[in-house]
């Protein structure tokens, strides 16, 4: 019996010890990963602690109005506008990137479906500061003409929906993508018409992934500060109309993070933390759909 | 046991090991390595410049930007940084000593009388409507009118029968805090439609509405007006608005632009602040469209 | 299914084509129209000398040469670090950990919400981190790094995508042969999977060029050439913010940055595009297009 048993080889064997190595790699990477976020919460509860533990956090709902310099903190109506932004963000693009990811993948001849990738992936690298130098420019004065002020939710609306029509199609043309060419073919048998195909059957099996993608936009979405700042008007009310200026959450903090101090600095970093927790129900709500998805295939 | 079993079972022993120790053990290495790149060892190893940091307000940091520049290349062997940030950065860092200049653009406040000043430029404060508008002018009557919602409609002050747009400048800036003090409007009481945070959006916005009436910096309102954007500047009252006027102290809104600073300063630094003070750094506040304050 | 036809012709179907098409055509229109703008002001100021030239009068003449240079920098240091924490991240979902597991679900939510936290908030996230705690001060170097957190999530999932669909059979071949699993991933799965890995490379590269707000709180805005990553340098997207919002009579160059940032991307994207190729033909002896 020697001292080199199944064990002992087992254990120190070379390809166990580089899979140790790798897989352990691996993970610590991934560990990394996943830290960030949980560092980011971190930092803004250590910046915003003192003032939500001096008032309780209910206040910032139930306070008079948007009064920082006045220790007057109602996020109320910035929140909904956001929501709203982001709502009307997501109805606008997704249609309009539903129809260009179906025309690339299914019916555009190579060359065209080339030009229109590229043409969405320039899209995406436009810097948000000229997408809303172009708005302010361009849109929020056709929109003036229909109802004054014309930087209004309607604008930010359009202009946040060409943004994110990028994020959105790209990731729809992958899913697209992985629907099995037979599904097509069977139904090209079958003398299904193109429409109809692509109404019933494509767009079905790749649900999921559509699903995932405008999940994808819709945080891009109510993360997006730049665009909402320049064309949205950047008054705090509850908006009632499409016209109706409006200032979102994330414009707010750009907006007065440049000049608060004290309690105000704390408010908008309670502001951030806000956001944080919205685009975590928006992430749980899409990861409870995708799990009930994945039931119902496996 | 054969080779499989024992390498299943080997997995599970040292699940714990694989994805949580050993990783573990990786990022502490890897953050000893990172905190050593620090920046403060870096410049005692090469004390050939010296670094002055400017912090503050981003609408003095292109001004202060190209000053520095120019100091530069009078005086090598200094390397003065500016970063924007805002003018409450401005004052954080220099109390805390991060930054030795802060850049603010207004005047420092009671609570604020621990930092010394030194005053860089003016700037005015005028009113704008669109070119489109026929109105000659404003009283300071009817603009408190404008700003609190009273009047609604131009044709009220004399103007076409359309409804005003007001557009404001957001909470904590200091051309706001300007002219609701000199107009005597609390800031509570201002009904804004448009609310805007630079100069450069608040005449983007006035020059696309047609019914807009704002107020932003006079020499950049100028500028643009020269180079064709559709708005106008108007007098108030009979305060005509130009930078001759904020000058020579004819016209009264304006806001001061100043550097602050924890005395006492070092040789290099107190230089530089006087050069910032002197008539050769006039050239460069005029350029910014600021009124230079030396004689 | 019924049929809708009316004199032959199948109404339904040409009304949803009709519909298909033109919002296609409305979508390609409206993502036209600012890139348009952008050509057309850009053009203008666009030259040799704008692109080799350093910045002078806060910006309205001269060019942008140290911009870009400290653009690069920011962009190749968040990529260094972003690579392999996604590529860990991207393995470990998929090959890793169970999919539906608690571990792999907890991975993946921080991953999305992450993608969902507002750019402001990573710019005073990253200021309070890398430019205090760490020391970094404003540098490139913070900058990058706090870009890689922001790209992060948009490369997991794009790498870990490109590796699930690299397909079963790639994956039951190797166990066949009795290789291990990080063998068959590293041998067999990523050479396959190079051209969805590049395709997600560049898509993190142009929302990294595009962000303004993470990278002023960080890689600062000095206009300089920058002689290290510890040194301040603006980007691009920082330049065309101050330009357009805070310097009178800034907006014709404000066009013409954006133009040359776009210029960049089609050069970045051009050289990943060609790397990943190469790669791909050293590793497994031919290239393959897009799965």
């Amino acid at each position: 019996m020697t001292l080199l048993t199944d064990e002992v080889v087992a254990k120190v064997h070379p390809t166990k010890l580089r899979g140790w190595a790798f897989w352990s790699a691996m993970s610590m990477l991934a560990l990394l990963g996943a830290a960030i976020v949980f560092l980011i919460v971190a930092f803004l509860l250590s910046e915003s602690f003192p003032l939500i533990a001096q008032g309780g956090p209910i206040r910032f709902f139930t306070d008079e109005g948007w009064w920082p310099r006045d220790a007057s903190f109602n996020m109320t109506p910035m929140v909904l506008a956001s929501l709203y932004l982001t709502i009307g963000a997501l109805v606008v693009a997704t249609p309009l990137s539903l129809a260009i990811s179906l025309v690339t993948t299914f019916k555009a001849p190579a060359r065209l479906a080339h030009v229109l990738h590229n043409l969405v992936e320039l899209s995406a690298a436009v810097p948000t500061v000229v997408y809303g130098l172009w708005g302010v420019s361009s849109i929020v004065p056709i929109v003036n003409i229909w109802s004054p002020p014309g930087a209004s939710l309607l604008a930010g609306v359009l202009i946040v929906a060409l943004m994110i029509i990028p994020t959105i199609t790209v990731l729809t043309q992958s899913a697209l993508q992985t629907v099995p060419t037979a599904y097509v073919q069977g139904a090209t048998a079958l003398g299904v018409s193109t429409s109809q195909t692509l109404l019933r059957i494509v767009i079905p099996a790749a649900r999921q992934g559509i699903f995932s993608a405008m999940v994808l936009g819709a945080a891009r979405a109510i993360g997006e500060t730049m665009v909402v700042l320049m064309v949205c008007g950047n008054i705090v009310q509850v908006p009632t109309s499409l016209f109706d200026p409006v200032r979102a959450l994330t414009a707010n903090i750009a907006l007065e993070m440049p000049y608060a101090m004290g309690d105000h600095r704390a408010s908008l970093f309670v502001a951030g933390l806000l956001m944080l927790l919205l685009v975590s129900a928006l992430v749980a709500v899409g990861e409870w759909v995708g799990m009930r998805q994945r039931k119902m295939i496996s | 046991m054969c080779p499989m079993e024992i390498g299943e079972e080997m997995n599970k022993k040292t699940w714990t090991a694989r994805h949580v120790g050993v990783p573990a053990l990786w990022m502490l290495g890897a953050l000893l390595c990172l905190s050593g790149c620090n920046r403060e060892t870096d410049q005692k190893t090469e004390a050939k410049a010296v670094r002055v940091s400017v912090v503050g307000a981003s609408t003095i940091a292109p001004l202060i930007s190209e000053l520095a520049k120019a100091y530069e290349r009078e005086h090598p062997g200094i390397r003065i940084e500016v970063q924007a940030g805002g003018s409450a950065r401005g004052i954080m860092d220099v109390r805390s000593g991060t930054a030795v200049l802060g850049m603010v653009s207004r005047e420092l406040k009671p609570e604020e009388q621990d930092l010394q000043h030194a005053l860089i430029a003016k700037d005015g404060i005028g009113m704008i409507v669109n070119k489109s508008n026929p109105i000659t002018g404003l009283t300071k009557e009817q603009v408190v009118g404008i700003y609190t919602g009273r009047i609604t409609n131009w044709k009220d002050v004399g103007g076409d029968d359309s409804p005003i747009t007001v557009v404001s400048k957001a909470e904590g800036r200091s051309t706001l805090e300007i002219f609701s003090g000199f107009f005597g409007i609390p800031y509570k009481d201002i009904r804004a439609h448009v609310i805007i945070g630079d100069n450069q959006q608040g005449i983007q916005t006035v020059a696309g509405s047609p019914a807009a009436v704002g107020y932003v910096s006079i020499g950049s309102a100028e500028y643009e007006a020269d180079q064709g954007a559709a708005i106008r500047l108007i007098p108030l009252g009979d305060q005509i608005p130009s930078t001759a006027a904020v000058a020579s102290g004819e016209y009264a809104i304006s806001r001061d632009l100043n550097l602050v600073y924890k005395a006492p300063l070092t040789e290099p630094v107190q230089d530089f602040l006087a050069f910032a003070r002197s008539n050769e750094a006039a050239a460069f506040v005029t350029r910014m469209y600021f009124i230079p304050v030396t004689k | 299914m019924r049929r809708f036809h009316v004199f032959g012709f199948d109404v339904r179907d040409f009304v949803w084509t009709f519909v298909m098409y033109g919002l296609t055509l409305t979508a390609v229109a409206m993502l036209l129209w600012p890139l348009l703008t952008v050509f057309g002001n850009g053009l203008q100021v666009l030259s040799w000398d704008f692109l080799l030239a350093s910045p002078e009068d806060a910006g309205r003449s001269g060019g942008i040469a140290p911009i870009l240079v400290s653009t690069l920098g920011i962009v190749l240091v968040s990529l260094t670090a972003a690579l392999p924490l996604a590529f860990g991240v991207a393995v470990m979902l998929t090959e890793g950990f169970n999919p539906a597991g608690w571990p792999a679900t907890i991975l993946r939510c921080s991953l999305d919400i992450l993608a969902g936290i507002p750019s402001v908030v990573f710019g005073l996230f990253g200021l309070s981190l890398f430019c205090r705690q760490l020391e970094l001060g404003y540098s490139i170097l913070a900058g990058g790094l706090t870009l890689a957190c922001m790209i992060l999530p948009t490369l997991a999932r794009s790498l870990a995508f490109s590796l699930e669909s690299a397909g079963v059979a790639h994956r039951a071949g190797g166990a066949a042969l009795g290789l291990s699993k990080q063998s068959v991933l590293w041998h067999v799965m990523v050479p396959v999977a190079l051209p969805g890995i590049c395709a997600g490379v560049v898509l993190a590269l142009t929302r990294a060029l595009a962000e303004t707000a993470v990278l002023l709180f960080t890689s600062g805005y000095s206009d300089r050439m920058p002689e290290s990553v510890l040194d301040s340098g603006r980007s691009v997207s920082v330049h065309i913010y101050d330009l357009s919002t805070n310097v009178p009579g800034g907006t014709p160059n404000a066009y013409g940055s954006a133009l040359a940032l776009l210029l960049l991307l089609a050069l970045l994207s051009f050289t990943v595009h060609a790397l990943t190729r190469w790669m791909q033909r050293r590793m497994t002896g031919n290239t393959t297009r897009s799965l």
